[in-house]
Formats: structure tokens, sequence, C-alpha cells
């Protein structure tokens, strides 16, 4: 212990980054964020080359044609890949530890972000089978935070030569 | 972020806000810099060429030379060398009513640093005001010690 009477040299200072948006949704994620209040998982097929789109965006990014055709998917999907969160930060809401991840849905042609829980963490892998856990159907409301996160299901696991199509 | 949900013409819409909360390491020479503000005092340093810095750098910026450890006490009071006007005030800004963004060149300095400055209104600012800085009631060793600066006399 120093001196009390010699106050401690600052050695670091806090620097924040703050962006405040207002996030405006579109139409087809607007009609997504509606079907999430309802429990269901709403996607967009591209007319031109098939692939479901979700979130839908209005749009599909390859082929540059408006997506209109609403197609709903299941609430289970298959993990392509992740990263174990252990460190701590403001505004994560998620108790710690747990996985990001993403996964591709049943029926969906690109992976979809969200969080893996209640399970160890040493189990999560590539090709493993999950299913979202939603909030009780009285708190449902349309933000992402309706599906709590996704947790494993007894499948087996998808073989990577079936998701590489998707990454 | 949770906020509120709006609708307009069918399409939904809510605040978002990201936000990295960083904490920094300032080095050997912004720590005397910083440690000095916590006693309400503003410290530059002396460049090999003469110069003093403020706020303190660890190199000449005309000679990317290390700077010497000869710590100048300035101010407090100083010079606006250039300003802008802020109408609209953001949450985390230093004032919450309209105040000027200015680059204020402290007595004994010979660079300017950026603060705030409360002149009330903009017809008050102009280039070459003397001001002085308003210290912060509780200072903990940051830049926000000086509350903002206001206009001498």
């Amino acid at each position: 212990m120093g001196d009390a009477s010699e106050p401690k040299p600052v050695k670091t200072i806090k620097t924040p980054m703050r962006l405040e948006y207002q996030y405006t949704a579109g139409e087809a994620t607007s009609r997504y964020l509606r079907g999430i209040a309802q429990g269901r998982i709403l996607g967009q097929r591209c007319p031109s080359c098939k692939k479901v789109y979700v979130p839908p965006r209005g749009s599909c990014p390859r082929c540059a044609v408006a997506t209109t055709e609403e197609v709903q998917l299941s609430d289970k999907g298959t993990v392509t890949t992740f990263a174990i969160v252990r460190v701590p930060s403001e505004n994560i809401s998620v108790p710690l530890p747990f996985a990001s991840v993403h996964i591709l849905l049943d029926g969906a042609d690109i992976p979809f972000f969200s969080v893996v829980q209640g399970c160890p963490l040493e189990r999560v892998r590539i090709g493993m089978r999950v299913r979202a856990e939603w909030v009780p159907r009285e708190e449902l409301a349309p933000t992402a935070t309706s599906i709590r996160w996704f947790v494993p299901i007894d499948e087996p696991d998808v073989p990577f030569e079936k998701l590489e199509a998707a990454l | 972020m949770k906020g509120p949900i709006t609708e307009v013409d069918g399409v939904l819409a809510a605040p978002h806000v990201l936000e990295y909360p960083y904490r920094r390491s300032v080095g050997p020479v912004l720590s005397r810099f910083f440690t000095a503000l916590r006693e309400r005092r503003i410290l530059g340093v002396r460049t090999a060429a003469g110069r003093v810095l403020v706020p303190p750098a660890e190199a000449d910026p005309d000679s990317g030379t290390a700077v010497t450890d000869d710590f100048v006490e300035v101010g407090p009071g100083g010079v606006v060398t250039t300003w802008s006007w802020v109408t609209r005030p953001r949450e985390k800004q230093p004032l919450p009513h309209p105040f000027g963004w200015a680059l204020i060149r402290l007595d004994g300095a010979d660079t300017a640093m950026l603060h705030a400055v409360d002149a009330g209104d903009a017809s008050r600012m102009r280039t070459g005001m003397r001001v002085r800085p308003r210290w912060r009631a509780e200072t903990v060793g940051e830049i926000g010690d000086i509350a903002c600066f206001e206009p001498e006399g």
C-alpha cells in the first residue's frame, strides 16, 4: 500500500462510442416482425433463384428482384458456425457464457443470427440441431427478443456437406 | 436496445442504439494531463523545438520526435481560434442546451484543444474571444472535469 495522501495517477479513461439510430424495418421485415409477435417465423422466396431469405428484406441480393412469396419456416434449424462468449460487457442481456451462433432454419437458404443457451457450451458444434425457445405467449412482441435463444434438440447432426451451400 | 415501437404506413420502426463502452489506457504523457485535470490544472508538454502542446502528445506532430519531459501549466484562460454552434445537443454532449464547439488556445500554449463553450447564444461566439474553464464540482481525471468553457468577463 502506498501513502494514502498521494492519489494514484490516472492510467485509463472511458471513451464510449454511441450511435443513436431510428431503425425503420421496411415492409418485408415489418411483416416478419408481426409474424414473430404471433410466434411464427416468416421468410420470402426469390422468384428467380428460389432461395428463401430470413429475415426477409423484400429483395434478392443475388438476382436483384423483388421477393413477394411468403414462406413460413420451422423454428428448428442447424448451427452453421458459432463463437462462445465469456467476456462480460454492458448491454448484453443474455446470461454468460453463451454461444453466439448462425442457424440455418429448416426451409431457409441463409443462416440466421442468434444465441444458444441451456446446454453445456462444449457441446455446441457445427451441424447441431436446435429449436427456438420463445418467450411466454403473452410476452410475444414484434421484436427479435421474442425468441429468447435456441436450445439443442435430440436429432442427429446434419453433415457439413448439406450446410455448405448456405454458408 | 428496447424502446417504443412505432408504425407509419404499416412499417415498423424503433430506436436502435449501438454503443461500445470502451476504456483505454492513456500512456505516460496523457496520464500527466488527466491527473492534473483532477487537481484542476491544465498541463501541456514542451517539444524539443520549444513549442507547448496542449493536450500534450508523446511526439511532436511537426517532426515526429519524442517530446521533452518538461510539463508546463497553461491557462486556465484562453482564446477561441475557431468554432461551430450546436443548435440541438445530443444526450451525451457536454451541455443540455445549445453551445459552441471550439478550438481553444490556452494562455502559454502553442496548439488549440477542442472543448465546449457555454456562450448562451451563437451571437456571443467569435474567433478571438477570451474564455475560461468552468470546472465540474467533482473531478475524477477525465476531460469532462472541465464542464465547459465560458466567456471571460
